[in-house]
């Protein structure tokens, strides 16, 4: 028998007194010490299912037919008693986002502690026994580590802590709940290796929830394909990528660029052989030092950046890359005047802006525009789409209530919107919708310059896709040029002429995308791109 | 750290200074004529004075010097503890106050202390039911509690509590049992507001990912509940403890008024009827050094509760 076994499962949300299904039809097994992947777009059910398996559905959720067995307990409308006692001893999880799945207030070593105790463990076998897991977790320096509170950690530090409180619990099977999506891709690679490591040695199921196909073929024994609460494709990896049953997973195959191409990262654009158009920016030695104040070691100076040259010629795409505090994003504000720069110059369609003040940088705001990350925190939740459109021409007195209304509609045309969303609200809106608004919004004082900065890295796959066509055509219709922050290289890869690899605060290699990504000089960009997942459909 | 410490303590004192000021502003903009008060305090007719008289006296009361100079003159005084002579009773006002302090304070403290537990504990409870009809009851329950004047439910729990029922005295200060219908009345509503502000802050709380992560350890809801989400929830509302003790310092002037006890608050509206200004003075002087220093208390205490802010070095660009 199984370990899991999950037949015939529906599971719904009330949603003003009706059910909405959410998981349809479900069977899934998972075998003793077997590693199976669910995969899927946001929606799909992937979570639901893995929320409902160790019986932490929010309190809206409900499981309306078919049975879970897990280890022989049924957990489908168990009673929370049934339930604690799989959790944690016979179930472990290792949620979503580690930035906030630890208890801030908490010292790290409390929260393993509580899972240790929970076994039954008392006295002084308890400190030994969290060393013991956060070793077993790869996490340095334990003893330290112990005694800090979780935001002193950074995001892969955490999620390792997070490893060490599944572990605690001695688990038969632990559910990944997009274990590493938040975090960088080399971090990503490392902790999932040593998770895969761990659970091989220790006999634990493992079930990885995630939307990426490419994590999933690389680390399942076997995958699951869902989409809207549905099973449509299941088998082993090499099966799943090269003969797919579904549509579906043919889509999701073409959108992750790395398994399209064999395992390769193809740069879609090959500029090596052409010359550069002028520069509508230049970043010449850019410098930021930042004095950091702390309480126990004093006051020290930290570099930010360090003598940072980037140029992004006209109607281009120049690519910044690098991992989570290596600069990117401070590069990106002093290209756009929100923050002065200490040492260099930067120079935006002629005009040198460093030392410019706020008055003397407005006329200059109308040529460059940003794009943020996040969709869902980008636009204000009270304005409707053409008050959010329209209030750059608001801000710069340009034309009157009727030409802005026309302009809006053009703009909504321009991002492939149809004229009905002007009166929506965001909360009305998809997140590919609300990026695509974003977009509109940047482009509402014709600015020459796009700012990017991870402008898809929260979309799911297929969206990512469309807004990253939608980009590459406003580019060659409006001429626009491009500054691309993202950590994603086969992003990068698909949208961007020239890059820009970051690592602490300096530029390790430059140059056209065709040429880094197929013959990287530096060990640095060689570990990015080996660390970009897909590199098992190759072989 | 140092540098955060005097700058919370200079900003409690400006604070002061300009609480202060702004009442010796407005009680000196009144249309009265301290002359008259002072006189009939003395129990001395003004027409039996002669111009000679009346001038010297004036100069007594130190009413004959420019506003600018008595600011100064009342300035230097509070700093040093003086607060000058009550305009209609013949004493000092520090003595005064010093009389009917003890009553409003042990009520004050007694308020804040009930408000704080059973304002706590209606929010546990309305997070922690799961019952549907009930937890929507005690969800709602603290938006009633705010929304009733005090002098109401002062009134209502005499007519209750003492003409009814006969169980605890109506007015007075004598005993512990004089104090349970003000303490009552004051806590009703300062629990209230603790409560809507806290179960708020435990709805966010227990929908933050590492509660699922507590959870998915099999600690019990209990103890999910009481040590994984109460100290995150309670930091968000320790920024309104401070107008709570507030509050119950100023909900003194009404309660003690309506339940007739010797306090400071009944002290401060026989004063502003009465219009002696330096009690008046005296006593918003007072309540605003209360409010000052629970909030200074609050913001020193807040960086040992969150560790986010007493671990992290703090960055400035150079």
């Amino acid at each position: 028998m199984s370990l899991v076994e999950i037949s015939g499962l529906n599971v719904g949300y009330v949603r003003h007194r009706h059910i909405q299904p959410a998981v349809t039809g479900l069977d899934l097994t998972v075998g003793q010490g077997e590693v199976v992947a669910i995969v899927g777009e946001s929606g799909s059910g992937k979570t639901t299912t893995g929320n409902a398996l160790i019986g932490l559905l929010p309190s809206n959720g409900r499981i309306t037919a078919g049975s879970i067995l897990v280890d022989g307990v049924q957990t489908a409308r168990a009673n929370e008693r049934t339930l604690r006692r799989l959790r944690g001893s016979t179930i472990g999880l290792i949620p979503q986002d580690p930035m906030v799945g630890l208890n801030p207030t908490k010292r790290i070593g409390a929260q393993i502690a509580e899972a240790v105790k929970l076994r039954g463990i008392g006295g002084p076998a308890v400190p030994r026994q969290v060393l013991d897991h956060l070793a077993q977790a790869g996490v340095p320096e334990p003893e330290l580590r112990a005694r800090q509170y979780p935001h002193e950690l950074s995001g892969g530090l955490r999620q390792r802590v997070l490893i060490a409180i599944a572990l605690a619990g001695r688990p038969k099977l632990i559910i990944a709940d997009e274990p590493t999506s938040a975090l960088d891709v080399t971090v990503q690679k490392r902790i999932l290796d040593h998770l895969g490591g761990l659970v091989r040695e220790q006999g634990i199921s493992l079930l990885i929830i995630t939307h990426d196909l490419a994590v999933a073929a690389d680390r399942a024994d076997r995958v699951v394909v869902m989409r809207q609460g549905r099973k449509v494709d299941e088998g082993d990896p090499a099966t799943i990528l090269t003969a797919p049953r579904e549509g579906y997973t043919r889509q999701l195959i073409a959108a992750a660029p790395r398994l399209a191409h064999h395992g390769q990262l193809q740069a879609h654009f090959d500029v090596r052989d052409e010359p550069a158009p002028d520069p509508i920016l230049t970043l010449t030695g850019v410098g930021k030092t930042f004095a950091v104040d702390d309480p126990r070691r004093g006051r020290r100076g930290f570099n930010a950046l360090e003598d940072v040259s980037v140029t992004v010629p006209r109607g281009r795409t120049h690519a910044l890359v690098g991992e989570s505090g290596c600069g990117k994003t401070t590069t990106l504000r002093i290209a756009l005047g929100l923050e002065s720069a200490t040492t260099g110059s930067v120079v935006l369609d002629g005009t040198e802006i460093s030392g410019l003040s706020w008055r003397g940088m407005r006329p200059l705001r109308r040529k460059a525009q940003l794009v943020h990350q996040d969709p869902f925190a980008t636009l204000d939740p009270k304005f409707t789409v053409r008050q959010s459109v329209t209030e750059p021409l608001v801000s710069f007195r340009i034309g009157d209530r009727r030409s802005r209304e026309a302009r809006a509609r053009d703009l909504l045309d321009q991002v492939a919107l149809p004229a009905a969303y002007l009166d929506r609200l965001p909360a009305e809106l998809s997140g590919g919708q609300r990026q695509r608004v974003a977009i509109a919004r940047a482009l509402a004082l014709e600015p020459r310059l796009l700012l990017l900065d991870e402008p898809v890295s929260a979309l799911d796959v297929l969206v990512q896709e469309q807004i990253l066509r939608l980009l590459a055509d406003l580019q060659q219709r409006l001429g626009l040029s491009y500054l691309f922050v993202s950590h994603d290289l086969s992003v990068v890869a698909e949208i961007a002429h020239t890059v820009s690899v970051m690592n602490a605060g300096r530029v390790v290699e430059q140059g056209p995308v065709a040429q880094v990504f197929s013959d990287p000089r530096s060990t640095y960009t060689r570990e990015l791109i080996d660390a970009v997942p897909g590199r098992r459909a190759a072989a | 750290m140092i540098r955060y410490l005097v700058g919370r303590v200079v900003q409690a004192a400006a604070v002061l200074w300009a609480a202060f000021t702004l009442t010796f502003a407005i009680l000196y903009l009144l249309p009265s004529n301290p002359m008259q008060l002072q006189l009939a305090a003395a129990g001395i007719q003004e027409d039996s004075l002669t111009p000679e008289q009346y001038a010297a006296m004036k100069h007594r009361f130190g009413l004959d010097e420019s506003i600018a100079a008595q600011y100064w003159h009342h300035l230097t005084g509070v700093l040093h503890g003086d607060f000058g002579d009550s305009l209609t009773q013949q004493v000092p006002v520090t003595d005064l106050i010093g009389a009917r302090i003890g009553p409003t304070l042990l009520l004050s403290v007694c308020a804040a202390v009930v408000s704080l537990v059973a304002g706590s504990a209606l929010a546990y409870l309305a997070t922690f039911v799961r019952r549907n009809p009930v937890r929507i009851v005690l969800t709602r329950l603290p938006a009633l509690g705010a929304s009733f004047p005090q002098f109401f439910i002062a009134l209502f729990l005499i007519q209750f509590l003492s003409f009814q029922l006969g169980w605890l005295p109506a007015t007075g200060t004598q005993g512990a049992q004089s104090l349970i219908m003000p303490v009552l009345t004051i806590s009703v509503v300062t629990s209230s507001v603790l409560a809507q502000v806290l179960i708020k802050s435990f709805d966010q709380t227990l929908s933050q990912p590492y509660v699922v992560t507590a959870r998915a350890k099999g600690l019990s809801r209990t103890a999910v509940h009481l040590k994984h989400a109460f100290r995150n929830a309670a930091l968000p509302a320790m920024t309104i403890l401070g107008v709570i003790v507030g509050l119950t310092v100023t909900s003194s002037i009404v309660v003690e008024t309506v339940f007739t006890r010797e306090g400071v608050g009944k002290l401060a509206q026989e004063a502003v009827l009465a219009q002696d200004v330096p009690v008046v003075l005296a006593v918003v002087t007072l309540a605003a050094t209360v409010f000052v220093t629970v909030n200074l208390i609050v913001d020193l205490l807040y960086p040992l509760l969150d560790p986010r802010i007493s671990h992290t070095p703090e960055v400035v660009p150079v």
